[in-house]
């Protein structure tokens, strides 16, 4: 399914993540920073309207779980876990320093708020699964969200679970896929294609929702829904740009990964930014 | 062993909410009671074993202490990732129980033995690696697990095999056993080896010739001041594996004898597996006797060792 979201407009909120994100970049001059600025809309619906949490207690047994599977965009998850006072936003300025705290992905047990140590792909649903399951073990309500990439569902792993998820009728379990359509090599489509990729999550058992990625009220009618689905998991398809809002990288596997941000590429990517507002 | 571990899982389970199991595609023998008393804490998965591990994972992270058994080989070759990451890294109490360590689906051919598995895990920072003996030792290993920290990797052996260790034995985790005492020889065996090492010191006994034998059923964290003292005096240091001679007891023992720069050097040979695939069926014993894991194996290694002065 093609989903036509060039035309999205990104509010005051989004466009000053990003540029806290450049900031970030200035400091730190690398990181995935395509992929974090396609899920950028996505954490923050998350983290600002829909998972229940407590950041001046993390372990709270009762918290909603939310894995950043595709360990690679964690970035924004960082700005979104600062902002909500998981540790200081100090900490987003020495990214991948020697003795920082945050790393190039998301690491369990040193960093508050994280959930799950990411970044090899496909471990995220299978441990989502396995949170779920627990969760209805102990009859506890909290939600268990799994974001992954579009790439990452070529792993063996994501259908594995899949299969499980379904299998066990996990209601409490939602996958949400950051379908840029990009991976590191070019496009998904060319790479191996996912397609048709609704049927087969449809096929192994999910309820399965599409929409625009970078839509905040979209985003948050979705995701806020409770309703029960027939005992399914549910897995909703956000379509959404790879670089998101800074013209020069958008789409543009170059900036998949970099390892070295130059003075001149970050200039043109403030000035862009500067142009959104 | 394996009826011996799924009991003591099963009495854990009675006493402990935390308790829980997942077996990809086994049998369910010796499993049906835990199924019928804790029905929402049995999980009988389907063969996709890296999602098992990572599953596992995530009901630790919950609160849960899975045990979760498979095929040894399976379970370590196929899964490393997940060992390493979603369990080790998080230091989570992962309980993964192999079934058919070594060769004991021999017949079956080199895609079902796990004569590397040692070696694979022993990689991996923070993760325990257990061989027991025997069914009793089982029977006190297992109570011994919910607490202990980090991912724990448990070799069943064949099942109904010879017990040799002692009904008041004791048995802690990380602590080597000395099971005969002996000066000239040093053999050191891990998991039913041990039964072995201690049929061939007793053949060497008739021959004069002393040997001690100690078990060391935890391969990782290693008894390393146990090992140091039982060699101290034996001229002659064996170690004696169902496991590849590269990255099990044998490597961990030549790591510790070099390392430890005795002023007379050690006449030092690991018995295991070559590093070769097996290249026959038959049984288990049929291609431990082989490699020469035997207690014939092991007396003809000591007496070359000792003719060769």
């Amino acid at each position: 399914m093609t989903y036509s979201n060039s035309h999205t407009k990104l509010d005051s909120r989004s466009i000053e993540l990003r540029f806290k994100l450049l900031k970030i970049i200035e400091q730190c001059r690398r990181g995935h920073i395509g992929s974090s600025l396609s899920l950028l809309e996505i954490i923050r619906v998350m983290y600002d309207d829909i998972i229940r949490f407590d950041s001046s207690s993390p372990d709270w047994p009762d918290r909603d779980r939310f894995i950043l599977s595709k360990g690679h965009g964690c970035l924004s998850l960082y700005m979104l876990l600062a902002e909500k006072g998981f540790f200081p936003e100090s900490e987003l300025y020495k990214v991948c320093q020697y003795d920082a705290l945050l790393g190039g992905h998301p690491e369990y047990g040193s960093t508050p708020g994280i959930e799950a140590s990411t970044g090899a792909l496909g471990h995220g649903l299978p441990i989502g699964v396995g949170m779920a399951l627990a969760a209805k073990i102990d009859r506890k309500d909290y939600r268990v969200f799994v974001l992954t990439g579009d790439g990452e569902c070529q792993e063996g792993t994501i259908w594995e679970a899949a299969m499980c998820a379904s299998k066990h009728k996990l209601s409490n379990l939602t996958v949400i896929i950051d379908y840029n359509h990009m991976q590191a090599f070019g496009p998904i489509d060319e790479v191996q294609s996912l397609e048709p990729f609704a049927d087969k999550w449809r096929s192994f058992g999910f309820a399965v929702e599409e929409c625009n990625g970078h839509d905040i009220i979209i985003l948050k009618k979705i995701l806020s829904d409770k309703s029960i689905r027939a005992e399914k998991p549910r897995v909703i398809i956000c379509h959404t740009i790879k670089g998101m809002g800074l013209p020069s990288i958008q789409e543009n596997p170059d900036w998949h990964h970099k390892s070295k941000v130059t003075d001149d590429e970050l200039k043109i990517l403030f000035r862009e930014l500067e142009a959104l507002k | 062993m394996r009826k011996t571990c799924f009991q003591s899982i099963y009495d854990l389970a009675g006493k402990d909410s935390r308790i829980v199991f997942i077996g990809s595609d086994i049998t369910k023998a010796g499993l049906s009671q835990f199924e019928h008393d804790f029905p929402e804490r049995f999980f009988l998965e389907g063969i996709y074993e890296g999602n098992i591990i990572g599953m596992a994972a995530g009901l630790a992270l919950c609160g849960k202490i899975p045990y979760i058994n498979t095929i040894a080989t399976f379970a370590t070759r196929r899964c490393f990732e997940q060992i390493v990451i979603d369990c080790a890294m998080q230091k989570l109490p992962v309980r993964i129980i192999g079934s058919g360590g070594g060769t004991v689906y021999a017949p079956l051919g080199s895609t079902h033995l796990a004569f590397d598995d040692i070696a694979i895990l022993r990689a991996i920072p923070d993760m325990t690696i257990i061989a027991p003996s025997d069914a009793q030792e089982m029977k006190k290993l297992i109570p011994q697990t919910p607490d202990w920290p980090g991912p724990v990797y448990i070799r069943l052996a064949k099942g109904g095999d010879q017990v040799i260790s002692k009904p008041d034995e004791s048995f802690v985790i990380g602590k080597a056993i000395e099971k005969k005492s002996g000066s000239e020889v040093a053999l050191a065996a891990t998991g039913i080896t041990t039964a072995i090492a201690l049929e061939a010191a007793e053949a060497l006994e008739k021959s004069n010739i002393s040997a001690s034998v100690s078990h060391y059923h935890t391969v990782k964290p290693f008894d390393k001041s146990h090992f140091l003292k039982q060699i101290e005096h034996s001229e002659i240091v064996i170690t004696i594996e169902e496991h590849t001679i590269c990255g099990g007891l044998g490597s961990i023992a030549a790591e510790i004898i070099a390392e430890a720069s005795f002023v007379k050097p050690k006449k030092f040979v690991r018995i295991g597996f070559p590093d070769v695939f097996p290249d026959h069926f038959g049984n288990q014993t049929n291609i431990m006797e082989r490699y020469g894991i035997s207690a014939k194996g092991i007396e003809s290694t000591v007496l070359n060792l000792i003719n060769k002065g």
